[in-house]
């Protein structure tokens, strides 16, 4: 029905002729740009209501009181796939965590999952890629908080963490929040914030989308597999390490990627790119590093660098 | 009535600094919004998701932006 939309739009409105290039540029962009952002509004909708209902703090005290020998790890990052991440908040969360006594480890696996899996991240791959790699993608981004937030558990980094976050006591006064009941008002007001969510990343998404029409419109099919093949064992690597330093968020890259992909870049390859990007980046290390001392700082980086490497690899071998 | 806003700076507490202004503007009422970026004082909250807000020493939001609207409610039950 959408598809059918943009073709309106794109034929009989626009007045664009069947099979040309332009044409097909243009109706694959309100196509793809129609379909994400429809998607990106239910998916806010129904996280929003979630979170009114599981604030942060709530998780956090689940986790500090129940200790499930491994388990917790697991739960971390799917809290952390649910909490949205904004960077600003990364430090209050690092500090919460650690207050509350749960392990480092634990703390980590919740912070490298939170920016890789987050309900735009899975709109936009629902839209682009599908469920099949979706469902594939959402594993993999919680299995690398797992794996990377053990392996920095097991280093015992604890004095490497800035002394003034131990010093640190929290008041409850969060917790102690009237939440309304399901109600009329409660949905307005979560809808109100899903639309405005959409809104905020619509531009990024519309960038992306237009850079990814223009890809897949105007390069020769196939023109990457001659640079990037997935015999080259060091393009993997390559991408994590050239996209660490650029920052951007999951909306304006995703699509882009998805065209490169389509283009021959190898999926593995363009993935570890991308939750390079997303999840790892200069900023971040900056807000960070007022909570951790360099080692630390540095450690968490290589772990999740390598994790998303591996996690490459991987996804070059299964497709 | 005091107002506070927990947040470092980002976009997100802007927003929410916004929307309280508008809601305090379209209530009528006069008070004062304060802005708190010292960690140890958010943290002193027990904020962990910014933006957050807070009226009269209570919490009321954290983690999300609250619609023009809601801050209205919350404010209206507070004067």
């Amino acid at each position: 029905m959408l598809q059918q939309f943009a073709d309106w739009l794109t034929y009989n409105i626009f007045g664009l002729v069947e099979k040309t290039k332009t044409a097909d540029v243009i109706n694959f962009f309100l196509y793809d740009s129609l379909k994400i952002i429809l998607l990106l509004l239910v998916i806010t909708h129904f996280m929003s209501l979630l979170r009114y209902y599981l604030p942060i703090e709530k998780l956090r005290d689940f986790l500090a009181s129940h200790k499930f020998f491994g388990l917790d790890y697991f739960l971390a990052t799917v809290f952390g796939a649910i909490t949205p991440f904004c960077s600003c908040s990364s430090i209050p969360l690092f500090i919460g965590f650690v207050e509350a006594g749960i392990p480092l480890g634990v703390t980590f696996a919740f912070l490298i999952t939170s920016p890789l899996v987050n309900e735009v991240a899975v709109a936009m791959f629902v839209g682009l890629f599908g469920w099949k790699i979706t469902a594939i993608y959402v594993t993999a981004g919680i299995l690398i908080g797992m794996i990377g937030g053990a392996i920095l558990g097991k280093l015992k980094m604890e004095k490497y963490v800035e002394d003034y976050v131990w010093k640190i006591k929290m008041k409850d006064g969060a917790k102690k929040r009237e939440r309304e009941k399901f109600s009329w008002k409660v949905i307005k007001s979560i809808s109100k914030e899903a639309v405005e969510t959409t809104k905020k990343i619509t531009l990024y998404v519309l960038i992306g989308v237009g850079v990814g029409a223009l890809i897949h419109g105007y390069v020769p099919e196939g023109f990457f597999e001659e640079y990037i093949t997935k015999e080259n064992p060091l393009a993997v690597p390559l991408a994590v390490i050239l996209a660490v330093p650029l920052y951007s968020n999951a909306s304006g890259v995703i699509p882009i990627i998805q065209s490169l992909v389509a283009k021959g870049v190898p999926l593995g390859t363009a993935l570890a790119f991308m939750m390079a990007t997303v999840g790892l980046s200069l900023p971040e290390a900056l807000i960070l590093k007022r909570v951790m001392k360099l080692r630390l700082l540095l450690t968490f980086f290589g772990v999740v660098s390598l994790g998303m490497i591996l996690i490459g690899y991987g996804f070059n071998w299964i497709f | 009535m005091n107002i506070k806003i927990l947040g470092t700076g980002c976009p997100n507490c802007q927003k929410l600094e916004a929307n309280t202004n508008q809601a305090l503007e379209e209530l009528k009422v006069k008070g004062k919004i304060e802005k708190i970026t010292d960690i140890g004082e958010i943290m002193n909250y027990g904020v962990m998701g910014l933006p957050g807000l807070v009226v009269d020493d209570e919490v009321k939001v954290s983690g999300r932006i609250p619609a023009t609207e809601e801050i209205k409610t919350i404010l209206s039950g507070h004067k």
